[in-house]
């Protein structure tokens, strides 16, 4: 059925549009602007140091990265998992995907000591370090997730690739995430990190961030084009935010019972969590409260199955507790001093043994910023070009045949939430 | 002798030319490992070199063995290092002056890492730790740089392979691949990593550095390639500590072996199997 959706570009003649792409424009120069700045005089400039050695930029470009993967789980849902339903939307997943991962990857090399090693980068490789091969695993990205998309959108040649492309697709992005997970989970000497758990964790981290990437932009799109989206593709989108977010919420907790299991890692976990700084706040208020226990309910209370307020709201609060999360696990693992010399009191001319201190600058926020203003107008000048949104996203048009009523019975709000309509 | 780093690099060198015969951070002349087979062609050159170098010698007496002493015992530049080296350093913390920074001192003026006065950001290539047992009040001091492990993990993360350990053990950061993405320096369980945070000044011709790029402890390698001793080694011998004892752990009959067997050492983070070449005695 999802071969009746008619596609279409997005006009591009409007004034919102561009205002958009002026604000994209200006916040990518600042971006470039603050990356030059912090090349020509070096990091000293930034919040960073010999013992926070990364930073906002870190947190951005992760953020973008995991959302990309994240993203592209739409697709994977419509084709791997055969929900089709889902099928309308898998271009635009697969456009956010490339979108987000360009941007993230924008703020990482920018934010290199040498960004004009990059071809350094891409053709000199140590095969035992996972961010080599992470770097073959972005890039292959790239390509696939192309692929996947000429698949779907060319129904002459592409659409005997589909289901292959896709399969592909979903095994990649699962890799991908992993190995995200693997450069913290691969570090033997941090006791934050150094665990096979950081994997599975940024997995789930990705379906979460990615899911309310994807749903903010949907929105967004389809309110700024006068498109339609119906309550069941909201209400489908909404539930499958909040298994994903509670999946997260899961490992989160594994990852902390975890460590505060092992002795040796009762100190690092007690900073993070009962510390009394700026990390056990953001884990408690931004991370947990804000970022999972409100959007949980948001997402996942029956009366507001279909809601459109609820669900923006969630995915911004999901958004705040994914950057939050990345904070605290990046900044906040660095921060506690590496043991040396365990059960002896260590004090140095060097920091050692002693608090990281970190607070970001404004040319790493910029950068970071940059990243996301990337990210959409790759997608904003991808819309105009070619055919990635249906007309319309109404229920009548996503699900003709009335799967939702089918699916509406499992939930008596929803079901009175389509009755009313 | 030459001038110039005989490096392929050299002219990307942000140090521009250096003054030694080998690059010490990009391994050139010194090669990385002790597999590289050796061509059959400069072998035979090098034996006739060899020999009309000898008649040479000969011709002069010991006269000219006795005046370039250090520079007749070092290994050639065009050879590889040896895997049947491994240098390791002994630091007796009983020895170690708990006031003193002589080997920091020497080791900063050596390789040039003078700071700008940030001490969050400026390089920290060797760095002097006190230490006290909580429950004894037992204290010490003693000085902690790169480890040069056996397994070092700053080498495991590296992607550009810009993070490498020579075949005799010293662990060096190859400054012409280097994209400064600092994951060694996460990776690293010592903390003895620097990254370079602003333009280095006060250059010295062996130790080329760039903004943008991690350093750490070279072990000396300039040196240890010429047969003189550590800087830091030099310094401690010199004002009489004589904490630091330099040494090949691959051979028996050196003092810092023959000193391993006698006492009791240690090493930083044992439980991490990275087997540091840097061992404390008297911890």
């Amino acid at each position: 059925m999802y071969t009746n959706v008619a596609y279409r570009e997005i006009e591009g003649r409007s004034p919102q549009y561009f205002i958009l792409l002026a604000a994209v424009s200006v916040f990518i120069a600042l971006g470039l602007g603050a990356a030059y700045y912090m090349e020509h005089n070096g990091h000293h400039v930034t919040g960073m140091s010999n013992q926070i050695v990364w930073g906002m930029p870190h947190v951005f470009a992760i953020f973008l990265i995991l959302a990309a993967s994240g993203a592209l789980n739409i697709a994977s849902v419509a084709s791997v998992f055969e929900r089709t339903m889902y099928k309308p939307l898998a271009r635009m997943s697969g456009l956010v995907a490339i979108a987000s991962l360009a941007g993230g990857l924008t703020v990482l090399v920018l934010d290199l000591g040498r960004p004009d090693r990059l071809v350094v980068a891409m053709t000199t490789y140590n095969f035992k370090s996972i961010f080599a091969w992470n770097v073959f695993l972005y890039t292959g990205l790239f390509g696939i997730v192309a692929f996947y998309l000429w698949s779907m959108m060319d129904s002459r040649y592409g659409m005997r690739f589909y289901k292959s492309a896709a399969f592909a697709t979903f095994i990649w992005r699962l890799a991908l995430t992993t190995g995200t997970g693997s450069i913290f989970g691969f570090l033997v000497a941090r006791d934050a990190y150094n665990s096979a758990i950081m994997a599975p964790l940024f997995i789930a981290m990705s379906f979460a961030f990615g899911k309310a990437v994807f749903i903010l932009i949907l929105i967004s799109t389809c309110h700024l084009t006068g498109r339609s989206l119906g309550r069941v593709v909201l209400f489908r989108l909404q539930r499958l935010m909040g298994i994903v977010l509670a999946a997260t919420g899961y490992f989160v907790v594994v990852q902390h019972l975890t460590n505060l299991y092992m002795a040796e890692r009762q100190m690092v976990e007690m900073f993070v969590l009962f510390g009394g700084n700026v990390y056990s706040f953001l884990f408690w208020v931004l991370q947990i409260i804000i970022g999972t226990i409100a959007p949980l309910i948001l997402l996942l209370y029956p009366r507001l199955g279909g809601n459109l307020g609820a669900i923006v709201l969630a995915s911004i609060l999901v958004v705040i507790g994914g950057f939050a999360q990345i904070y605290t696990i990046i900044i906040g693992g660095q921060a506690f001093p590496l043991s040396l010399f365990p059960g002896l009191d260590v004090s140095s001319t060097a920091f050692d043994a002693t608090i990281g201190h970190y607070i970001p600058t404004l040319p790493e926020v910029l950068l970071g910023c940059s990243g996301i203003a990337v990210m959409v107008g790759i997608i904003v000048i991808a819309m105009t070009v070619l055919r990635f949104l249906p007309l319309s996203l109404s229920d009548s048009v996503v699900d003709p045949d009335h799967l939702h009523a089918i699916l509406d019975q499992e939930d008596g709000a929803a079901e009175e939430e389509v009755g009313k309509k | 002798m030459s001038t110039h780093c005989t490096c392929i690099h050299a002219e990307t060198c942000q140090a521009g030319p250096i003054g030694a015969r080998s690059c010490n951070t990009c391994g050139h002349g010194s090669d990385r490992t002790s597999d590289t087979p050796v061509p059959v062609e400069t072998v035979s050159r090098r034996c006739a070199i060899t020999g009309a170098l000898s008649a040479l010698v000969v011709s002069h007496g010991v006269l000219l063995l006795l005046s370039n002493n250090n520079v007749a015992a070092a290994k050639p530049a065009d050879q590889p290092v040896s895997r049947t080296i491994r240098w390791g350093l002994l630091v007796d913390v009983t020895k170690c002056a708990e006031g003193c920074s002589s080997c920091v001192d020497a080791c900063r003026e050596e390789h040039g890492w003078t700071g700008f006065g940030r001490p969050a950001t400026d390089p920290q290539w060797i760095r002097k730790l006190f230490l006290k047992d909580r429950a004894t009040g037992y204290a010490v001091s003693l000085p902690l740089m790169c480890q040069h492990c056996e397994f070092p993990p700053c080498v495991d993360v590296c992607p550009t392979g810009a993070s490498f350990r020579r075949a005799d053990g010293i662990v060096l950061v190859d400054r012409h691949i280097c994209i400064g993405c600092r994951y060694c320096m996460m990776a690293c369980p010592y903390n003895a990593r620097s990254f370079v945070h602003e333009t280095p000044n006060n250059q010295q011709p062996h130790t080329p550095r760039g903004k943008g790029c991690v350093e750490s402890c070279t072990l000396c390698a300039h040196r240890i390639d010429r047969d003189r001793p550590l800087a830091c080694v030099e310094r401690c011998t010199e004002i009489g500590h004589q904490a630091l004892l330099f040494g090949n752990l691959n051979d028996p009959r050196s003092e810092i072996s023959q000193r391993l067997t006698i006492y009791t050492s240690v090493r930083v983070r044992p439980d991490l199997r990275t087997n540091p070449g840097v061992y404390y005695q008297g911890l």
